[in-house]
């Protein structure tokens, strides 16, 4: 059995990609496997965890609930769309590591993507705002205290809009 | 003592490569030409497997094997229990019969995951149902059907431990109470689930295994079982690990890809999705219920306490009875408890096996014990808070020896439940519940005071099984200072979060005066590791960070050696200042760090006779209180540290639905010096946040007819930001005097108090009721059920007995 291939172009961290994927390839499994973007993860691939969060024209996502055909002509970007254009770290980026809002690190793209769209929206954003922000990104390693603070630093250290 | 790195806001190693979206778990893992594993899974608890036909699937695109448990169970042995019961064997496929629904019984390798998820439907089994047994209680009766019928019962492990005149002292109290407690069945559920990659090298005839470990002797047990000799299994640490907590051991399934691997000539690996995760990754959590007895005298003074545990670990065994085991280290808690009957039973059930979680059996102690203390206060009319100021042991009765054998080596609990009630300003929190009472509410205030055992051997093998004489249980660490003068500290296992390569380059900046940003850490694979037990038990802050301070003194040493014979004066004779040594009195006679590096890298002529030149040191060291054996009577020490932590919670709850709401939370904890207080702050935090969990919401639970109801995270239900309020920590340091810089172990924070301060909140909330709820998870459903008791009768009743 072949599949039939149907081809797409997304703008991915501001690069155009062309592919030729199967109907069934969901968006995540393109950007990881095919496209390297290792950084978004995958926790539970039925839209509860958030660890496969990205931003699709600049609104959060789950990549694993989309198709990969479904992004045709749309903006994606990743967590490594997150960094300044030198590659440094991002005001969010670095705010994370100030506050240690993570450990494994597993659920940190998908937190990350969560509070830049946060912030790109409401950049004062007050601590029942962040939190509602990330209510849909499971993390089991910190009880999102440090994970809210690091949102909160990034806020006053004006995490502006950075998003392409 | 003043440091200059230790216990400082000090940012950590790796949090910068996860933010960039760098980090390498498994699923990142990519080999030239790598297939991949899906799995057909048993439907039923329990059957007999009549006949596999593998046909259909192995035509089907793309498939390269389907794999059964006949072929496989041939070729590789059984894997290692804890206990002794040899006819508990397990394998990663089933072979003749399943006995869990969700048991894998064929595995499919194909081009693409999905390739093989298709061809996994294409596997045809004709199963023929057997009787099952899923209650625990029901599978301890005579009779009862066998889940493993060569074993000849289903107790994995039985005995009644009595330390110290328990029946004397239920006669003389003044008072007794008795009552159950249940923990229910939940784990850890990181949020990546567990994954190996392996590949066969016919040339060097060797495995090499990426996977998302955090486990003992896992690369021993994996060559064990596909009967290889252990230099033929290389692991690779350095795959990072999202998330694991105890649970991330998945031994069945790295023999299982490293058979594949081998048998096809191709690298393979598999990913579980969260189902097969949650039903067949045997990565299940204590299920335990407790039959407490406490006797104890009018003026609170406790006597006695008597405990039978009966935990249900599921179909098969790994380490899990041993879960039963840790508690015995701390058995009476932070308490004055002279006499302790402990009757722990492991037994087995047609469900998802249970594997190492979090404390490894203590916080469903803790709950239980915490819930002895709230009914003896209310069976006392004594104020909680009071009764357990009472009966905690006091800071100058350290070191204090409990009757179970374990000594514990500091603290000053009452410092540091002080604290924690004046973080939360308790009179006006008390105020606040009575306020919101008079309003009309349920409201409660929770306590627990509780311990966290840690950097322990492995002797509770040895406590359960008497044929097991394991009681070392070391890490190491390796130091070099290359050429250049920069230091790298090697490190032999993998971490999951806990900022082991921060505790490394922390430690070894400490001893060398060297700054810990410009140290690297880097992982050894497992044949050139040096020994590691891994990240259990709390143990790495004590274990790997005395052992990167043991490899750093000496690196010191052998640098003021260096010195000493180039100035021709003795040791004592020198100082050491931020790795450059001078002669005491006379700086100008001085050699750099640069030019000492260089001595021992590049002129042997200026060496000490007999000394190595380079510069590199390892460091292995064991357990601070050794490896005794237990005393006939089980009398132990397993741990050498223990940490303290008071919780006071505020819980408010909806009278119409049951759904409680915390709305303050105070974690006092004292866990000795700490090396990073960032990391030990967010471990605390997400233990909590875990604690929470296993309270309030999460739970694997099994329909009468043996399946798992909760396979996703629609079920099972993992506390978000909504339902974790903000936490506060207030730390207090009594440092351990075993440890090099007073470190106590920290991993397991947090969840080992919380679910006991919440569900004494709880009862707090339904105490005007005169209704309790000593049964966890306590979902909005079982409050609300509570509530409506009370209604309808109107009078004071327990659901004590009922399970
Ligand atoms: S993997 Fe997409 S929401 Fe969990
Ligand atoms: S940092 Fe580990 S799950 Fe969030």
């Amino acid at each position: 059995m072949t599949e039939t291939l149907n081809a797409i172009t997304v703008e991915v961290n501001g690069v155009p990609r062309t592919a030729r994927v199967p109907a069934r390839l969901s968006l995540v499994d393109w950007l990881r496997d095919e496209l390297r973007l290792t950084g978004t993860h995958v926790g539970c691939e039925h839209g509860v965890c958030g660890a496969c969060s990205i931003l699709l024209d600049g609104e959060p996502i789950r990549s694993c609930l989309l198709y990969a055909v479904q992004a045709d002509g749309h903006r994606v970007t990743t967590v490594e769309g997150l960094a300044q254009p030198d590659g440094s770290l991002s005001v969010l980026q670095d705010s994370f590591c100030e506050a240690h809002g993570l450990q494994c690190g597993y659920c940190t793209s998908g937190l990350l993507i969560a509070a830049q769209a946060l912030l790109d929206a409401n950049p004062h954003p007050s601590d029942a705002q962040i939190r509602e922000a990330i209510g849909g990104n499971l993390c089991r390693c910190t009880g999102y205290q440090q994970v809210v603070e690091a949102i909160r630093l990034a806020a006053e250290r004006g995490a502006g809009k950075i998003t392409p | 003592m003043t440091y200059l790195y230790i216990g400082k806001k000090r940012r950590t190693k790796e949090d910068p490569r996860f933010v960039m979206g760098r980090g390498r778990y498994v699923a990142d893992v990519a080999l030239p030409g790598m297939k991949h594993v899906a799995l057909v899974a048993s439907p039923h608890p329990s059957a007999r497997i009549a006949s596999i036909r593998t046909e259909a699937a192995l035509a089907h695109a793309g498939v390269h094997c389907v794999l059964t448990g006949e072929e496989f169970c041939a070729n590789t042995d059984s894997l290692q229990i804890g206990v002794d019961a040899p006819e508990v064997t397990r394998w990663a496929l089933a072979h003749g019969v399943v006995r869990y629904a969700g048991e894998w019984v064929a595995a499919v390798v194909a081009d693409t995951r999905a390739l093989a998820e298709d061809a996994a439907e294409l596997v045809e089994v004709e199963y023929d149902p057997l009787p099952y047994v899923i209650d625990p209680e029901a599978s301890l009766e005579p009779g009862a059907v066998l889940v493993h019928p060569a074993h000849g019962s289903n107790v994995l492990y039985h005995r009644k431990f009595v330390w110290g005149p328990v029946e004397e002292a239920f006669e003389k109290a003044e008072h007794r109470i008795a009552f159950r407690a249940v923990w229910g069945r939940n784990a850890t559920v990181p949020i990546e689930t567990f994954g190996v990659a392996a590949q066969w090298d016919a040339g060097t005839q060797m495995l090499d295994i990426w996977a998302s470990i955090q486990m003992p002797k896992f690369p021993d047990q994996t060559a064990r079982a596909l009967r290889l000799p252990g230099n033929a299994v290389r692991v690779h640490y350095d795959v990072d690990v999202g998330g694991s907590y105890g649970v991330k051991r998945g031994i069945k399934h790295t023999v299982l890809v490293g058979y594949l691997a081998k048998r096809l000539g191709m690298p393979v690996r598999l990913i579980e999705d969260r189902l097969e995760n949650m039903r067949g990754g045997d990565m299940h959590g204590p299920d335990r219920f407790f039959d407490m007895q406490v006797a104890f005298d009018g003026d609170g003074t406790i006597r006695g306490l008597k405990i039978r545990a009966v935990d249900d670990v599921g179909a098969y065994a790994g380490r899990s009875p041993l879960q039963l085991a840790k508690p015995v280290t701390a058995i009476c808690g932070p308490y004055r408890i002279p006499a302790v009957e402990y009757e722990p039973t492991s037994v087995m059930t047609n469900k998802t096996p249970q594997e190492a979680v979090r404390g490894f059996g203590q916080s469903p102690t803790n709950f239980a014990m915490e819930r002895a203390i709230d009914r003896v206060a209310r069976h006392l009319g004594m104020d909680r808070i009071a009764l357990r100021t009472k009966n905690l042991i006091r800071k100058d009765e350290f070191p204090y020896t409990i009757p179970s054998g374990s000594t514990y080596d500091s603290g000053d609990y009452h410092a540091v439940v002080d604290k924690a009630l004046a973080a939360i300003d308790y009179p006006a929190l008390v105020r606040e519940r009575d306020a919101a009472r008079r309003a009309g509410g349920l409201a409660g205030i929770g306590i627990s005071t509780c311990l966290e055992p840690s950097g322990g051997n492995s002797a509770f093998e040895v406590l359960f099984n008497p044929k097991n004489e394991t009681t070392t249980w070391m890490d190491s660490c390796l130091v070099r200072v290359d050429l250049s003068g920069a230091v790298t500290g090697v490190m032999n296992t993998s971490s999951s979060g806990q900022g082991h390569e921060t505790l490394v380059a922390t430690v070894v900046g400490e001893v060398l005066e060297r700054d810990p940003a410009a140290i690297r850490v880097v992982r050894a694979d497992s044949l050139t590791a040096l020994p590691s037990n891994s990240p259990v038990g709390s143990r790495m802050a004590i274990m790997l960070g005395g052992a990167a301070a043991g490899a750093a003194k000496k690196i010191k040493a052998a640098l003021l050696a260096i010195a000493a014979h180039n100035f021709e004066c003795s040791v004592e004779d020198l100082e050491y200042a931020n790795g450059d040594v001078s002669l005491k009195g006379a700086p100008e006679k001085k050699l750099s760090w640069g030019q000492l590096v260089t001595i021992a890298h590049r002129n042997i002529h200026k060496m000490p006779p007999g000394m190595e030149p380079g510069l590199q040191e390892k460091f292995v060291w064991d357990v601070p209180t050794g490896g005794d054996l237990p005393t006939p009577e089980g009398r132990i020490q397993i741990y050498p540290c223990y940490a303290f932590e008071a919780h006071v919670v505020y819980v408010e709850i909806d009278r119409d639905t049951g759904k409680p709401s915390i709305r303050r939370y105070v974690c006092g904890h004292d866990c000795g010096v700490m090396i990073n207080p960032d990391i030990v702050h967010g471990m605390t935090y997400g233990g909590i946040a875990h604690g929470i969990g296993a309270a309030l919401y999460e739970k694997f639970a099994y329909s009468e007819d043996g399946q798992l109801e909760s396979g996703t995270f629609m079920d099972y239900l993992i506390p978000s930001a909504f339902e974790v309020p903000e936490l506060k920590i207030v730390d207090h340091c009594t440092p351990s005097p075993l440890t090099t810089f007073g470190q106590k172990g920290s991993g397991e924070a947090g969840y080992l108090g919380a679910p006991a301060a919440i569900a004494n909140a709880v009862n707090d909330a339904l105490e005007p009721l005169g209704v309790s709820i000593d049964r966890l998870p306590m979902s909005h459903a079982a409050i609300w059920e509570r509530i409506a008791t009370a209604h309808d009768t109107g009078s004071p009743t327990n659901e004590a007995g009922k399970r």
